[in-house]
This record gives structure tokens, C-alpha cells and sequence, in this order.
């Protein structure tokens, strides 16, 4: 391109002006689309459409009052029995869905050392498909991704293993597969565990969690571990204001773990 | 051209080793491996019909179940509508292995033939089998 010094300053000049004023060169022109552009790219992270609102939220209600060892026993059971989770009986390679913890350690921050009610009552722990899931946020390949209803999803088949979301968890809900899983089923499976033929194992390298049994939701049964204890587990839609699970939130005291985070976990604990 | 028989002897040895593998296999060729439909559950199908039909299954089942797994996985559709308007229960190890239920003779047959390891079976399982 020919140009002489005087155009190339003009040019320069102009550029440089725009550069500035950027924003106020397109009000100028069109006044209000810039706003809106932004307004727009803001909307849609971190979930919760507090206005238009979800039609279903699915969320578990646990009454530790109603809880005691033999439950959490058939409950954890229950659930790794339905999803095939080897037991390694190794904290290094455990895999976890739902697991049990004491109070102090659940609740570290709301402990209270004048008050002993709630120390040596059993919890279960288990993934708390928040609203706002940092998982979802951090998965470089949107492996784990939260479903419309509010569930958050692990989809195996993309989950390259990088456990990012098990950094971003809050509640140390993830698990990664160090090991084949199978090579562990199998020799249980010498010593008499069944296996649910219904449910595929996962793969060495992925990260795997809780997925609150969305493969019984969509046959429209209730997560397994609600079907093992009917009397201490609820599952309903917390979108539906005449829904079980809100009609118990109305009447019962319930807590959330590390609410201040912001995460919105959808698991209460019914006390 | 300088050191001519020399040259000649190593082109025929370098001929030679190159058709080697050619010259070795030809005629050999494995026959093309035909899937075994023959399971109980097919048998007492009135129509044998898989959920397309077999040409669309042969030519495009590895597409076919990709788009599958997205539906029932990440949007949560678990029902598969065919051409005929048929409604189908979308899960490779509850539906497809059903009727399917002979792994070996039937996916790994010509999976094998192919050299293809699909990483299917590294997760789900042929719910029929004794082994993972």
C-alpha cells in the first residue's frame, strides 16, 4: 500500500481516537447497543434464573435425626451396589458417591463448643448438585455440566481426567479413578458381589461422583438411596412450592454445608 | 555410474524386502466376518429388525450411537423415535445388548476384523457375560 506521511498520521490519529473513545464512538452511532451486547455476555453464568425460574430443581432432604448406623450402612450399600463403585478399602484410591462423616468435620464452621447435640450423630455426604457449581465452572473439556432440572452431570466419556473439579469442589464430593476399576470389581466379585448389569463401571482416569441416579429419574423412580431409606432420605422438586421436599423445608430446620461460598448446595440436612 | 553391480545387488535386496510382506500374504486374504444374529432374543422377534434398518446399522451405527449417548447423556432425552415412528429406550447396554447379547460374535467379530477397539467396552459391558 503506497501511503504518505500525512494520510498515515490522519489514519494513525483517527485509530487512536476510536481506541479511546471506543465506547462512545458506537454510543454516537447507536446508542444502547453496546449496553446490551454486555448485558447479554453477563447473562447465563453460574445458573440460578432467579426470574424465569426452572420448572424443576431436584433436591435431597436427609433427616440426621431419623438416621443411625444401619441405615447409612443399607443407604451406602444401596447406592454402590446400584452404580458398581469398587470399594479399595484404601483412602488413597477410594471412590466415593455417598460416604458418612462426622458433624465437626461436615459443619466445620458452624461447630459450636458449648453444644454437643449434633457431635457423633451420623451424616451422609454425598455430591450437592449446587446451583452455582464451581465443577462446572473449571472442567476444561465440559465433561461435568449441569443439566436443566439442576443436576450436575459427569459425561465419562468426555472427562479427560485433569481433576480440576475436584479442586473446585467444596465438598470433596469427587473421586478419580487411580486405578482400573474393574481389576477391584472383578476380585469382589470372586468373593460374591453382584454386580447391577443395568449400570456400566467407569474407566481408569476419570473423575466420578454422585449423579443423584439420574438413570432411575429418567425410568421415573426415585434415586436409590431414597428407596433404601423412605423414612430418612427425600427426593422431590424444589421449583414445585406444593412439593414434598418444600412442604418438609417449610416445617423442619435444615442446614447447608458452606453456604457462604455461594455455591447453593441442594442437599439439606433436616435437624 | 560408478559401482554398478553393487547398486543392482542392493536395489534387488531392498525389492525384495519391501514385497516381502505382500508377496508372503497374498491370497490369504481373512474372510470378511459375518455377525452372528443368533441369540434368544432375536430368534423370538417376529420381525427381525434392529431399531434402523441392517443397512443403516452396518454403514452408520458408530454415528448412530455417538448421537445416542449425547442425547441420553447430556440432554437428557432417553427416547429415540425411529423412521417407522417407533419409540425406543436409548441405552447400549439395556436395549442394544438385549437382543445382542452375544459381545463376541457379534460387535467384537468384526471390530476385530476391522482393527478397530471401539473404547466402548472400557466402561459398559455385555450385561450377558459372566466377566466385566
Amino acid at each position: 500500500m503506497n501511503m504518505d506521511r500525512r494520510k498515515f498520521l490522519k489514519a494513525a490519529g483517527l485509530t487512536t481516537l476510536v481506541g479511546l473513545g471506543g465506547k462512545g464512538i458506537f454510543e454516537l452511532v447507536k446508542p444502547g447497543t453496546v449496553e446490551a451486547e454486555m448485558a447479554h455476555e453477563g447473562h447465563g453464568h453460574g445458573g440460578h434464573e432467579e426470574e424465569a425460574g426452572p420448572k424443576v430443581r431436584w433436591a435431597m432432604l436427609i433427616d440426621v435425626m431419623a438416621l443411625n448406623k444401619e441405615k447409612v450402612e443399607k443407604i451406602v450399600h444401596t447406592c454402590h451396589y446400584l452404580h458398581n463403585v469398587p470399594n479399595w478399602g484404601d483412602p488413597k484410591n477410594e471412590i466415593k458417591w455417598i460416604w458418612e462423616d462426622e458433624y465437626e468435620h461436615v459443619f466445620p464452621d458452624s461447630y459450636n463448643e458449648y453444644n454437643h447435640i449434633l457431635e457423633g450423630m451420623p451424616f451422609l455426604l454425598m455430591c450437592n448438585h449446587c446451583d452455582n457449581p464451581p465443577c462446572v465452572r473449571v472442567c476444561p473439556v465440559q465433561a461435568t455440566f449441569k443439566r436443566p432440572d439442576g443436576l450436575v452431570a459427569q459425561d465419562y466419556h468426555r472427562c479427560i481426567g485433569c481433576r480440576f473439579c475436584m479442586a473446585a469442589c467444596p465438598y470433596g464430593s469427587r473421586s478419580f479413578n487411580w486405578l482400573d476399576p474393574r481389576v477391584q470389581l472383578e476380585k469382589e466379585m470372586a468373593q460374591g458381589r453382584k454386580l447391577n448389569k443395568r449400570f456400566p463401571t467407569r474407566m481408569r482416569g476419570v473423575v466420578e461422583k454422585c449423579n443423584f441416579c439420574v438413570e432411575r429419574l429418567a425410568e421415573g423412580k426415585q434415586p436409590g438411596c431414597v428407596e433404601a431409606a423412605p423414612d430418612v432420605m427425600f427426593f422431590g422438586n424444589l421449583a414445585d412450592p406444593n412439593s414434598n421436599v418444600r412442604k418438609i423445608l417449610k416445617e423442619r430446620i435444615s442446614l447447608r454445608r458452606k453456604l457462604e461460598l455461594g455455591t447453593k448446595p441442594s442437599v439439606f440436612y433436616l435437624i | 555410474m560408478y559401482d554398478t553391480g553393487k547398486v543392482i545387488i542392493g536395489l534387488a535386496i531392498f525389492a525384495c524386502i519391501f514385497l516381502f510382506p505382500f508377496l508372503y500374504n497374498h491370497g490369504t486374504a481373512a474372510p470378511q466376518p459375518k455377525p452372528s444374529l443368533d441369540t434368544p432374543a432375536i430368534k423370538a422377534l417376529a420381525e427381525k429388525k434392529c431399531v434402523e434398518d441392517t443397512h443403516f446399522m452396518i454403514t452408520t451405527h458408530m454415528q448412530f450411537l455417538n448421537d445416542w449417548r449425547d442425547q441420553a447423556l447430556r440432554e437428557g432425552n432417553r427416547w429415540y423415535v425411529n423412521r417407522e415412528g417407533k419409540k425406543v429406550w436409548i441405552s447400549l447396554q439395556n436395549t442394544c445388548m438385549k437382543c445382542h447379547s452375544n459381545k463376541k460374535e457379534f460387535c467384537d467379530k468384526c471390530h476385530n476384523y476391522a482393527g478397530v477397539d471401539p473404547y466402548c467396552w472400557d466402561c459398559h459391558y455385555d450385561p450377558n457375560g459372566s466377566k466385566l
